[in-house]
């Protein structure tokens, strides 16, 4: 890498950690108490527990699932030489809600519960359907070759085991209420042990997938190509997938179904700087993370005291730019 | 040819199936070390199949032996050091357009490198030296996905280059290269083999391709003839597998096939 893309590979990094980090301290300010919680924390106990008990690990929280997206979103776009792959496209988020909905109807439990055996079993589970689902996706598509294959097995995983999840919280009316803040993708139930589980992944993920990177940039050559560079590809693909459940289980798990921050981040990036898998998932990570934080205070703040699942914010601003990607596709491709 | 170890690659009773339908045929080939063999024949002979079982991408029956043992020896790391591979086309489809050019052409050093170790010295100098062989140095912060068909070509060529191997198997490398880098490509591999390093390619450009020490004839899964590039055998050979349609003279101390 040449040595003065690095430069702005890392300033870039470094900006989009920045503006985490001041919204983060903009997010403590926000909430039904008005920033003047923020301000008395220091004397006011009550005001202290607000602020450190619910809006710190929110916002923070809203931080790591939108990273862990970022994150599972550059790495599906990388495996399957797609830009346009989403980790949700895959049926993993509709495996994870079917194995969380699994979950509560066995141990019983709420999605909102602050308990660390519950969160831990909850991403247990979430991670479990996910992976199920990419599994069950690659076999009805035989492996990553063919990508519409691909993308429409992931619909008919997504639809199928989403109908599942339907018919076990119709049955069981307990499950419907938790199940539904979970559908709608919601931030506000995160407190410090979903933090603290999401944090664990985000860092696991991480790791692994900048480990793992290199093959993503081989794969970008071509299958043939990667495999004359002496790649072991079936191992390292299957870890990427690993990875890529894993992200997206952990993500649901505690903030249910948040759409496009996983297709949105990597693209964000690519706008700003052209670099190799490894960077641009550790910048995807920042960026998802920064999106969703930003769209989590929006949420809050918007029609405050009262607050918008934040899944449905992201889901009209995401649906908007991928409106706008696409138009500005077909005009370059017409234009060209 | 007197030692076995004169021949950088051997296949026997080679055969290979694309998509359930065989389409190499008990192919018997010897590929002899430090020269440049060409491999020609008409659209179907199985010219690019060949080249991806000589490469170990592709399952096949019959025995190939690389560097004068079995191909199965040697660890795919290893091999992937010592035998580099250029395929065909635009490369994944639009996948690496984000990819920077100089980041491209390092991939062909990640045989050489321990795995995540930062490129060094000896990396940055191969990448250098094949990125100027191409004369693609001067965009290599660029991505890929701004550059020409051409352009890209000359860097997907450089990639291979980079890794420095020596042996090299290349499909069709000049597609979309214009005259002059044609030329240019035709100095590097002239380089190389002066340096004895072995080339392999298929070449559709048939005065490029009898420019190569040796031809591989390839018309229907099989290898016609292999001979001397300006063997009269050869051309003959040449002119059959293309029904007669074309006819080899020699021009300006040149062999060059024109259609007649």
């Amino acid at each position: 890498m040449p040595a003065g893309h690095l430069r702005r590979v890392v300033l870039f990094g470094l900006a989009l950690l920045v503006l985490g980090a001041a919204l983060l301290l903009l997010g403590l300010g926000i909430g039904s108490t008005g920033f003047e919680s923020f301000l008395s924390a220091r004397h006011d106990p009550v005001a202290l527990q607000i602020v450190w008990d619910i809006r710190l690990p929110r916002t923070l929280g809203a931080w790591l699932a939108g990273a862990l997206l970022g994150l599972a979103g550059a790495v599906a776009q990388g495996l399957f030489r797609n830009p346009l792959a989403d980790p949700f496209l895959l049926g993993s988020a509709s495996g994870a809600s079917l194995g969380v909905a699994l979950a509560l109807l066995f141990f019983g439990g709420s999605a909102a519960s602050a308990q660390w055996v519950v969160r831990l079993g909850l991403t247990g589970a979430a991670f479990l359907g996910s992976m199920a689902a990419v599994m069950l996706t690659l076999l009805l598509a035989r492996g990553v070759q063919q990508t519409l294959r691909l993308l429409l097995a992931g619909v008919i995983v997504g639809v199928v085991l989403g109908a599942m999840k339907d018919l076990i919280t119709i049955a069981s009316a307990d499950i419907l209420q938790a199940i539904q803040g979970f559908t709608l993708g919601n931030t506000g139930l995160v407190g410090w042990s979903a933090c603290a589980v999401m944090a664990l992944a985000c860092a696991l993920c991480l790791l692994l997938a900048w480990a793992l990177a290199p093959v993503l940039d081989g794969l970008a050559l071509g299958e043939a190509t990667a495999r004359s560079l002496g790649l072991p590809l079936g191992a390292m693909r299957a870890a990427l997938v690993v990875v890529l459940a894993l992200a997206t289980g952990a993500a649901v798990a505690q903030t249910g179904l948040i759409a496009f921050v996983g297709l949105a981040a990597p693209h964000l990036v690519r706008s700003v700087v052209k670099t190799t898998h490894a960077r641009l998932i550790v910048l995807s990570a920042a960026m998802g993370g920064l999106l969703l934080m930003a769209a989590d205070l929006l949420a809050r703040w918007l029609i405050a005291p009262q607050e918008l699942p934040v899944g449905v914010l992201t889901a009209v601003l995401g649906g908007s730019y991928l409106l706008w990607l696409m138009h500005r596709r077909t005009a370059r491709g017409t234009a060209s | 040819m007197t030692a076995a170890t004169a021949q950088a690659l051997e296949v026997r009773g080679v055969s290979a199936a694309l998509g359930g339908t065989e389409v190499l045929h008990g192919i018997d080939l010897a590929i002899a070390a430090a020269r440049w063999t060409s491999i020609v024949g008409p659209n179907g002979a199985g010219k690019s199949t060949l080249l991806k079982v000589l490469a170990g991408l592709l399952a096949h029956g019959g025995e190939l032996r690389l560097f004068g043992e079995p191909a199965a020896k040697l660890p795919a790391r290893q091999r992937a050091r010592r035998l580099s591979w250029l395929g065909q086309g635009v490369a994944g489809e639009g996948a690496a357009d984000d990819l920077l050019v100089y980041d491209v052409a390092m991939l062909g050093r990640l045989p050489h490198q321990r795995w995540l170790a930062a490129p060094d010295e000896a990396d940055r100098a191969a990448v250098e030296r094949a990125l100027r062989a191409t004369q693609a140095w001067d965009w290599r912060e660029r991505p890929l996905g701004q550059l020409s068909g051409g352009e890209r070509q000359r860097v997907l060529l450089a990639r291979a280059l980079a890794v420095e191997a020596e042996l090299l198997l290349m499909d069709e490398p000049l597609a979309n290269l214009d005259p002059p880098h044609q030329a240019d490509w035709m100095q590097t591999v002239r380089a190389l083999v002066a340096a004895g390093r072995t080339v392999v390619s298929v070449l559709h450009e048939l005065p490029m391709a009898l420019a190569a020490d040796e031809l591989v004839v390839m018309d229907r899964g099989r290898v016609v003839h292999h001979g001397g590039s300006s063997d009269p055998a050869t051309h003959a050979a040449l002119e059959q597998v293309f029904d007669h349609r074309i006819r080899v003279h020699r021009v300006a101390e040149q062999w060059i096939a024109l259609p007649r």
